[in-house]
Parts: structure tokens; sequence; C-alpha cells
């Protein structure tokens, strides 16, 4: 046949209207383009001009329209008639759920409002739910962060006002040596994606520190399969080495960092391990100018890193001693800690080498005048091109905070936080420790609480403990179990309220958080504690409210259900009160709206919250006449403001001569606004201001300017914790807040004011000879969490996950393709299919996590892969250790934060010869609110 | 049975590059939405949500672990689709003319109403490119997005296919490989791109771009610090010398 070709219209129409919006298929939150065609849903595209992905788009973003339409989208509100976890429900009215709802919650403000827990999974609107939460008058409300990476957060704000992600990124145009650690596949997606893609352009070297070789790990030009939980003390030997080497930026440090401020040294001294005040209360260092004593911050003061200073008979040393004295030591050799860390001497070395060569030989310098807060003007920016990147992989430990620690301080000795190719600040970060609220938990009926929940404690002062020392909230954050808890213990609610411990609560009031299933360790005992009866034959958690999109495993626990909508048909603000989505080049925030309406009978959780309020009758939401502020979340996010001028959008507010950004009055055109500019807004920062940042007047003065603070708040980055050093003081008998007693020899090895690193608790508790194995999860760059698994398109990519196994663990067992393994841990085991991977810690085994599913949830069938192959390593892990003899069971956790250390766990494996039907344990089936999906797609709306 | 044009203006392609794509799949679903949407019959999916979900899908991507002669094993993200092949054996193998191979750009179609749904283009596909739409009956494949690469109701910028529009690492590069000076051509030119499977004859206009080498940082033992790694040569070993040292270096400051 002769060729021929017909004739194509080569320019179709591709939509009948582009709107323009935020992105909720993870938590990077980008902007999308959603092309519409009559009406529908047709294309989702990335928006070129977000500041976020500048165009680009994850395979989460570009399937959220099969998440829009997803059958297992709830469709009414329900309210339980089955026993909890059966699935059975009948569907109600709006007025009958929010009466019911108010008909539980309005005694328990008026007698107890501690007896709401209330607390918000993976909420992007925390600053509202909190404010919610703060009038409604319960100390007990956080979201999310406890169980996910709070030390990595809490970590970096206290040891230089910012960490990785939404704090920060690394200096992606002029960078010249990235390294990650513990980094998976996500958080933030696109953003790490573009910014690998424009050093692999410019050939720039990436270092990847993971015990796993996927994702960015796999194309990174060096791979250190580091073993689990040992990265902080690979990072003190790489410091080991710098400080050794006198590879360290001393000007930096003496300028910009609390190196040279002076400290009792006087172990006899109640004030031993505490900084040297003036009568101001500011730390004191030695002027080189002078040799005498000077504020850390005068005008014109040059801090000396090497004085000491004699006064009142004690001595008082810069911190760069105790610094070089601490990791200096042979302790910290290469050689010492190789076989730990399970990288070589010669390759630490050779890293260290690699460290110093880039930050010190090729330095950049930019030619751009800026002034520093002493006074003093520099003609240009100096900057050390190394940058880094860190999540969950060292986070999700034992020792995850001092880990984050550690990176931290490895970055400020190389002088490479907030200069040029080194790692960046975004809006409103930097921003130091001392400006954040400390956490506030005192509860008055009928009255709001004191203060916000969640914070930053200065010393045991500032512990969320009542008057008699037991915790005043029920998930013990702020208590010396835990004592700097910033995000608060979500993963210990559940738990510590079936238990009464510290007290029993009424009800619990939860939202976006899969509790029941992969969202919670131990997910069988979560599941019983739910279900649990007292003898009066009533549930132990008596009552149970829960707020979702779908149909979650955890939808089937609750008593009544408040349906959300989908990301496309709603109200949402990506402020700059919370967690902001901005560049190191410029603040930004941006909306969600209703691109499309819900065609069912559901509600943004947000506007039901207000609908509660205005209910209930929470000052903040209603005026002194009781009448409503606000009829919905729109109505909120235009009018609501924090202090005068200063609301969640900062975009388009109204000033005293028209339109006006940062401060300014409420506008009520603002969300046309944001939805005329494609859905954000976005401020740049001058090049001259855009360095240096927490030294930089000339930012400074534009943070005041864009309501970020109130007035100039330059600081200096924090190598020694001294809030750290009061709660061991405090260990040490000082002051009349006394930690228990069981719990002082771990308050006083753990919250060193110095990074440290010490094994994960685990090691203590499980004996690693009978578990020798290390087990982890990822989350992969085409998942989030459960979400992905009702998303037809998704679940054809990752629809079942195996058990990876290395080369020494699959051949010393015998295993062969298709083969199952029973895994054990000190807390269950778990029947499940293996695969033999050999880019792989040859220690670790992992799986992809969230992907295993509960039968009848999510609107999948019930022979689903997810339910027959897919599984979780929850099962294995407990929110307490195992008991070691002394009489008490330890959490499983951070003793700084609290975060849970899903990443300690140790297991042992073995080859199950005859597999069985499906992965091992095995739940009922959940009755479906929603039925299944359909048996065919064939998705198209233009016709 | 069905002919090639003797030649084609221009041979549009796709560049992959190896080294950077992390394997995140925003290529496969960005590809399925378009297209799924736009050309022909939607892309379809059988028992979307039950046991053996099964879609077509235009370009996958495919994760090969490599294991060199010495040092750890690698991972090597691969997104396959349709190669555009100069010599398409899918083309010629069709027994309608529904598979064709455009003069003007050598994008290789198919006209789908005029697809009986053989399958014959399949099989003799060695890339494995072309997947039957199970609910339509007809073939699909990679049409390089040829309602978009020069549709006017898109903004120029976008006038690319949806898979490089999307790709988070720009690890996805299109372009005229027919012309030498073209950017993709000098891409593959600077970077050794290759050929996948260039023993089958077929002459795919899709290149890849492999992987850089890996793992190439020489351990440094204690007592080579001077000669490979001078930066680390000690200033003191003992916390008292650092201070000496400190205060020294202080006075040059």
């Amino acid at each position: 046949m002769n060729h021929t070709q017909p004739s194509l219209d080569l320019s179709p129409d591709v939509s009948d209207e582009v709107r323009k919006t935020t992105c909720y298929m993870c938590a990077c939150r980008c902007g999308i383009n959603v092309h519409m065609k009559n009406g529908k849903v047709a294309y989702i595209e990335g928006n070129r001009d977000h500041p976020v992905n500048k165009g680009v788009l994850c395979a989460k973003g570009s399937a959220g329209i099969m998440q829009h339409n997803a059958p297992s989208r709830l469709r009414a509100p329900l309210k339980r008639v089955g026993p909890r976890g059966s699935g059975e429900f009948e569907e109600i009215s709006w007025d009958e759920a929010l009466d019911l709802a108010v008909s539980w919650l309005k005694p328990l403000r008026e007698k107890a409002p501690e007896k709401l827990a209330f607390f918000t999974g993976r909420d992007q609107s925390q600053s509202f739910t909190s404010f919610w939460a703060q009038n409604f008058g319960t100390p007990n409300y956080a979201a999310h962060g406890g169980f996910c990476s709070v030390n990595m957060a809490a970590a970096g704000i206290y040891t230089m006002g910012g960490a990785f992600w939404e704090f920060g990124q690394p200096d992606w145009e002029r960078t010249k040596l990235f390294m990650i650690f513990g980094v998976a596949e996500d958080h933030d997606s696109n953003p790490i994606k573009m910014g690998i893609g424009r050093l692999k352009e410019r050939g720039a070297k990436v270092i990847g520190v993971n015990p796993i070789r996927t994702g960015y790990n796999a194309v990174a030009d060096e791979w250190v399969g580091i073993t689990p939980g040992t990265d902080g003390l690979f990072i003190l030997a790489l410091v080991h080495e710098l400080l050794r080497a006198g590879k360290i930026d001393l000007d930096y440090l003496a300028r910009y960092t609390n190196a040279p401020v002076l400290v009792n040294s006087d172990p006899k001294s109640a004030e031993h391990g505490l900084f040297l005040r003036d009568d101001d209360g500011k730390p004191q260092v030695i002027d080189r100018r002078t040799g005498k004593l000077a504020a850390f911050d005068a005008k014109g003061v040059k801090p000396d890193l090497a004085a000491t200073h004699r006064q009142a008979g004690v001595t008082h040393r810069p911190v760069m001693h105790l610094l070089a004295e601490r990791y200096m030591d042979k302790a910290y050799a290469p050689e010492a800690v190789a076989e730990r860390v399970g990288v070589s001497a010669g390759r630490i070395r050779a890293i260290s080498a690699e460290l110093a060569r880039v930050a010190f030989e090729e330095e950049i310098v930019l030619e751009r005048k800026w002034t520093d807060f002493r006074g003093e003007t520099h003609s240009e920016m100096r900057g050390r091109p190394v940058s880094f990147h860190a999540m969950r992989g060292i986070s999700a430990h034992s020792n995850g905070f001092q880990t984050c620690r550690a990176l931290h301080m490895l970055q400020i000795l190389l002088g490479s936080v907030e200069v040029p190719g080194g790692f960046r600040f975004k809006p409103p970060y930097p921003k130091p420790m001392t400006i954040h609220p400390t956490p506030h938990c005192k509860v008055t009926p009928g009255k709001p609480l004191d203060g916000p929940h969640l914070g930053f404690v200065r010393g045991p002062e500032d512990l969320a403990l009542k008057d008699d020392g037991s915790p005043a909230r029920i998930d013990k954050a702020f208590t010396w179990e835990n004592p700097m808890s910033a995000h608060g213990l979500m993963h210990m609610v559940i738990s510590n309220a079936h238990a009464g411990d510290p007290y029993k609560i009424d009800t619990l009031f939860m939202y976006m958080a899969n509790m029941s299933w992969n969202s919670s360790m131990n997910t069988r005992g979560v599941i019983d504690m739910l279900t649990d009866k007292g003898e009066d034959g009533e549930y132990v958690i008596p009552r149970i409210i829960y707020s979702d999109a779908y149909s979650s495993e955890m939808v089937a626990y609750a008593d009544l259900i408040l349906p959300d909508t989908t990301y496309l048909e709603r109200h949402d603000c990506i402020s700059l009160l919370d967690r902001p989505i901005c560049e190191a080049d410029a603040a930004a925030d941006a909306i969600r709206w209703p691109v499309v309406e819900p065609d069912r009978d559901v509600r943004g959780f947000q506007t039901v919250l207000v609908q509660l309020a205005n209910k209930l009758g929470l000052p903040g939401f209603v005026d002194e006449s009781g009448a409503a502020k606000y009829a919905d979340y729109a109505d909120y996010i235009v009018n609501h403001e924090r202090k005068p001028g200063i609301g969640p959008l900062a975009g388009w507010r109204m000033g005293d001569k028209g339109l006006t950004h940062g401060r300014g009055a409420p506008n009520e055109a603002q969300l046309d606004s944001y939805i005329r500019n494609g859905g954000f807004f976005v401020s740049h920062i001058a090049d001259e201001h855009a360095y240096m940042k927490p030294w930089n007047m000339g930012y400074q003065d534009w943070a005041v300017g864009m309501g970020l603070y109130d007035h100039p708040q330059p600081y200096v980055f924090d190598l020694y914790v001294e809030t750290m050093r009061k709660f061991q003081l405090a260990a040490e008998g000082q002051g009349d807040r006394q930690p228990p007693e069981h719990l002082r020899e771990r308050i006083k090895a753990t919250l060193d004011p110095l990074p440290i690193w010490y094994p994960p608790f685990e090691d203590g508790h499980v004996d690693p000879v009978e578990y020798p194995i290390h087990a982890l999860t990822q989350r992969p760059m085409a998942m989030y969490h459960s979400w992905g698994s009702q998303n037809a398109w998704l679940r054809q990519i990752h629809g079942h996950n195996p058990l990876y196994l290395p080369t020494k663990i699959w051949e010393a067992h015998g295993f062969a393709e298709g083969d199952w393994a029973k895994v054990s841990s000190a807390h269950g085991a778990i029947v499940v299919p293996v695969a033999h991977m050999a880019a792989l810690n040859e220690n670790t085994v992992w799986t992809w996590n969230a992907i295993g599913k509960r039968k009848g949830a999510w609107a999948l069938k019930p022979d689903a892969p997810e339910t027959k192959k897919g599984f979780l390593l929850n099962h294995l892990i407990h929110e307490l250790l195992p008991p070691k003899g002394d009489g008490l069971r330890w959490a499983n956790g951070d003793p700084v934060t609290g975060q849970a250390a899903w990443f300690d766990l140790r297991v042992k494996i073995e080859r199950v010869p005859a597999p069985p039907e499906e992965t091992q344990p095995t739940f009922g089936l959940q009755t479906s609110p929603v039925g299944t999906g359909p048996g065919t797609l064939a998705w198209k709306v233009g016709k | 049975m069905t002919d090639l044009p003797e030649a084609t203006q221009r041979k549009m392609g796709l560049v992959i590059d190896l080294d950077t794509c992390v394997g995140c799949h925003a290529c496969v679903v960005s590809c399925k939405g378009w297209n799924t949407e736009n050309y022909g019959a939607p892309l379809s999916d059988q028992d979307p949500y039950g046991a053996d979900p099964s879609g077509t899908f235009l370009n996958r991507v495919h994760s090969y672990e490599v294991q060199p002669e010495s040092g750890a094993a690698q991972l090597v993200h691969f997104p396959k689709s349709c190669l555009h092949c100069e010599d398409a054996p899918c083309v010629t193998v069709c027994p309608t003319g529904a598979s064709y191979k455009r003069v003007e750009d050598g994008i290789v179609l198919v006209n789908e109403s005029d697809c009986i749904g053989c399958g014959l283009c399949a099989w003799a596909c060695p890339y494995g490119a072309r997947e039957m739409d199970a609910a339509e009956g007809v073939m699909k494949k990679c049409t390089l997005c040829v309602d978009r690469i020069y549709n006017e109701n898109l903004p120029e910028v976008d006038r690319v296919p949806a898979c490089v529009r999307t790709c988070p690492a720009g690890a996805r590069h299109f372009g005229d490989l027919g012309d030498p000076q073209s950017d993709v051509s000098r891409l593959v030119e600077a970077r050794g791109g290759m050929d996948l499977m260039p023993e089958q004859g077929t002459k795919p206009v899709n290149k890849y771009l492999p992987p850089r080498p890996k793992d190439r940082t020489e351990p440094v033992g204690p007592g080579e610090i001077d000669i490979l790694a001078p930066l680390l040569k000690p200033v003191a070993e003992e916390p008292r010398g650092f201070v000496g040292w400190l205060d020294k270096m202080l006075e040059k400051i």
C-alpha cells in the first residue's frame, strides 16, 4: 500500500476555560491549570507562572482528575448505625450532623474543654484549625508533625531559625555540591526534582546518603548506603575531619553564630553551661577590638572565637572551645565510626575533603552591597557553594533531633547557610526561635485557651504541666518525656485517651488522619482501642467525629462523619501564617477555590468548622452580640485579621491609597485578585536583600513591611542551644521545676546543647542479635499516603508492595522470585511477598509506604492487590518500646521532641515455604459507605 | 503492507536523559491525562478499582538494576514510549494503512478509523511500545502529542509533548533530530546519545542519554591526606592546639 496519510486537525480546541488553583495531591502545593470542558475537569497541568513548580507537575498532580472523580468520595454526612469498625452508617442532613456535633461539644466547652481532643492530620490550614481549637478552649490540638518530621523542623528552628523544605531550599542556581540525607521520594516533590535537574544540566555533583538507592539517590553521583540511624555519627565524623583540617569558616562563625558566645564553664555553678549575659539579657562575647565583654549584637563589635573570660571566680569559655573539644575527640574519627555507620573511613575522609574543596576552593562572590545588623556595610556576598537537604530518613529516629542538629552544625561550620551557593531560607523564615510563641495549655471552662497550643519552649518553665506536675495535654507534649515537642504527638493521642493517661477524654475529633490504618504505629492495637468498651458497655473513647473527603479506613471507626470536598471544590489558603510556599527570592501565598461545585452533599471541612464555631458561639468567630463574623471559610480567609493589617493572605490587601501587599485592611475582592493572578501572590526580594537574610538589615526591613514580623529580628545561629542546657540543669537538680526521677539520666544524656549521637533506642530494648535487620518504608513519588490507592491511574503504578531484600539476606535465606517471608519484630509479625534489590544497604529491608489497604476501604473491590498483596510495616511498630525490666514503658520516640521513631525498627526474616493466600495479618471486610468503583473507565468529558 | 514515506522533512522526537530521570512517572500520567481527553479514543482502564487493574498507557517507566564490575549496584529509570523509528516495522506490517509515518515530521500515528485492531503492529514493534485499547479495540501509541505541538490554541511555549512539558527534572527534550544544529541533536552529540536496540535495524528517532559514571570518588587512607586530600591536612590534633590555631587565624581576618 502506497504511503498515504489522513489530514489531521492540528489545532483542536484544548478546553473551554482554564481555571488556576493549587494542587493537593500531596503536601507540595504546586500551581495547576485545570482545563475545563462542558463545565467538567478535562485535564490538569502545571502552572508555568507558579513559584513552586514553574509549570511542571508530578504523576500525582496529573492524576488529580482521577482523585477528584474517585468513587471513594463520601457523599453526605454519616451517622454510625452499626458497631464501630463495621462501616455501617446512615446518611443524615447537614443540619442533623451539625446539631449532633454541637450537642456533644457544647457541654464539654462549658465544663471541661480538655475533654475534646482535636487533631488534624494532613491539614494545610493549621493556623485556622488551631485558632478554632484555641477559641474552643481545649489544650488538645495538634496536626501530624509529631509522627512526620518534627525533628527536622524543630532542630532547624532551634539551631538556625528555619529548616528544610517549607523553611528553605538549596541555592539551586549556584550550588556546586548537593548532599541529601534520608530523602525519600517526596517533600518537597517537584522542587527537588527541578533542582536536581538544574544541577545535572551543569554537571554539579550530588551525594545521596540513604540506605536505599532509589529515586534521587539513584541519580546521585555518589551513593552512601549508610546503616539506618547512624547518620548523626557519620556527620560528626565529617565535622571531626573538617575541624582537624581547620576547614571551617571562621569569619562566618564569629559574625553570624553563637560560636563566640561565652558559656559558664564552672561545673559547680548553678548556671553551668548557660550563657554569660548582660543586664539586658544579651549573651556576651569578647570584642576583639577591645578585648572586653560586649553584647553579641552591639554596633561594630568583632566577636572573638578564642578568648575566654574569668569573672567572679567563674571561667567563661566561648562555644567554639566546647565545640572543638567535643568533636576533635578521637571518638568521632572516621576509623572509630566506620563500622557502625557502614561507610569506610577512607570514604568518610574523601567526602570531608570534597566538602572542604567545594566550600573553600570554589567560593562564590556576588558584588552586592548590604549592611549587617551590627551596622557594618559589606560590598559583596561571599558564598560557600555546598548545600544540603534532609528529610524523614534522619528525622524519624529516636536520635533524630540531635542528628538534624548535627547536620545543621555541619552546614554552619562550612559557612554555607544563607550564602550564595548554599542553603537559603524562604520567607517568613529566617525567624529566630525567640519570636515563636511558647506552648499554652491553661484551660478555663467556657473560655478560650490562654494562647496558642504549640510553640517553642525556652526552658522547663514553658512545659505544659498542670500544677501537680502531670501533663496538661492528652498527647503529653511539652512534658519531661519530650520537652521540645513543637508539633505535638498525634500518634500518642488514641493510646493515651484509651488508657485514660493522663486523663480521659470524651470526644476525639480528627481530620484527614488515617489513624486506624497507615497513620498509626501498632495498627491492630489502635483498632482495638477505638472499639474497646468499658464495663458500662460504652466505648472507652466515647465519641469520635471524623472528617475526610474519601472512604478511608478511619471512616468506619467514627460515630459521625463530616464529608469534606475534593481539592477542586473548595476554598483554601496557603498562608504565610501557616505552612507557606515561598521561594528564597520571594514571599508567596496561594489559594484554592471551587473550580467546580460539589455534586454531592459535602462541605469543605474548614467551612464546617466555621459553622460549628458559629453554633457554639466561639469567641473569634462571633461578635459580642453572638452574631457570626464569617459565613464560611472563604469569608474567614478574606476578613479575618490575626492582628490589625495581617490576615491569612498577604496579597491585594487594602491600604490607605488603594491596594497594597503585606500589611493592609481586608479587601472584599481579594479572592478575585488571586484568581485573576493564577491563584497565587508573589512578592520578590531585591537582589541585595536576598542572601544573608538573618543579618541583612535590608531584608529585615522588607520582612517588617510584608508583615512577617513587627520589628527587625536579626539573630545569630545557635550552634549551642541554651534551652537544652536548661533541661539538663533541671535534671541535675537545679531549679523549682524538676523532672521525675526516672527521666533524669535520660534528659542529662540526650538534651545535650551540642549535637550528639547515640544509638537508636530500639537497639537497647530489642536484642540486635535476634533482630539484626533494619526495616524502613519510603513513600513513592507517584503516591501520597493512602490517597493514591483510590486513584485508578496511580494504583496501576503502585498497586502492591513487595518487601525489598538486599543480596546478602536474599542469598542467606535462599529466597527465589515469587517467595514470601515472615517478618517479625519484638512487637509482631507479618507475612508478605519479597523481591530482591541489590542497590540497598546489606542489613536493611524496605517497602513502599501505605500501599496496603483494608478490605472495603477506598471503594476498592475486596480482592484488590492492595488488600491481598499489599501490606503495612506499621503492624511491626509499637508506640511504646518493649519492656526492658525497669518496670517502665518507654515511648518509641525521640526524647527531645517525641517524634515517632518509625525508622528505628529492627526485624528478623524467615522464608515461608507455603505462602498464604494473602498478606498477613488480615482484617475483616468493612462495609463501604460508597460501594465500589466501576468495572471500566474511559474518561473523556469533551466529545 | 503499508509503505513508509521515502523520506520525512523533519525527524521530530524525544531525547531522554537517563542520568537525570528520577523515575517519578510524571511523564506517564501526564501522557495518560492528555491522551485520554484528546487524540482519538480515550485511554481506557479495565477493572480500575479491582483485582487486576489494567489500562492503556502510551508511555511507561521501567526500572532496572545494574551491577557494575566493582562498586555498588545502581538503579536506572527507563521511560519508554514509541521511538518513531525511521524504518518502523509497525507501519510496514499494517494491513489497512491505519499505521503510517507522517512525511512532515516523521511522527508515527494510527488512524483509528482505519484500525481493525488486528494487533500485528504491536507484535512487529521490538520495543513493545504499542498498546491495544481494550474498550475501543484500536491500537494506541505515542502521538508525540501531534495535537499539541502545532496547536495554535496553546501558547507557543506549550507546543511540546505533554510528557516534556511536565517532566519535573527536565529529563525529556523534544526537537528535530534530523537537524544536526538543533538543541536536541547537539545534546545527543555532547552526551553520547544512543539508539535503543540498534541491532533491530529500526533506526529509532528517539535517543537516550546514558547515565554518567557513578561512585567515582576514591577513598582516602589515613596516610594519604597530603597527597589525595591536601585539604584535610591537620591544623591540630588536639583541641588545645586547635585553639592556638584559631587565635592565629583570627588575627588574619
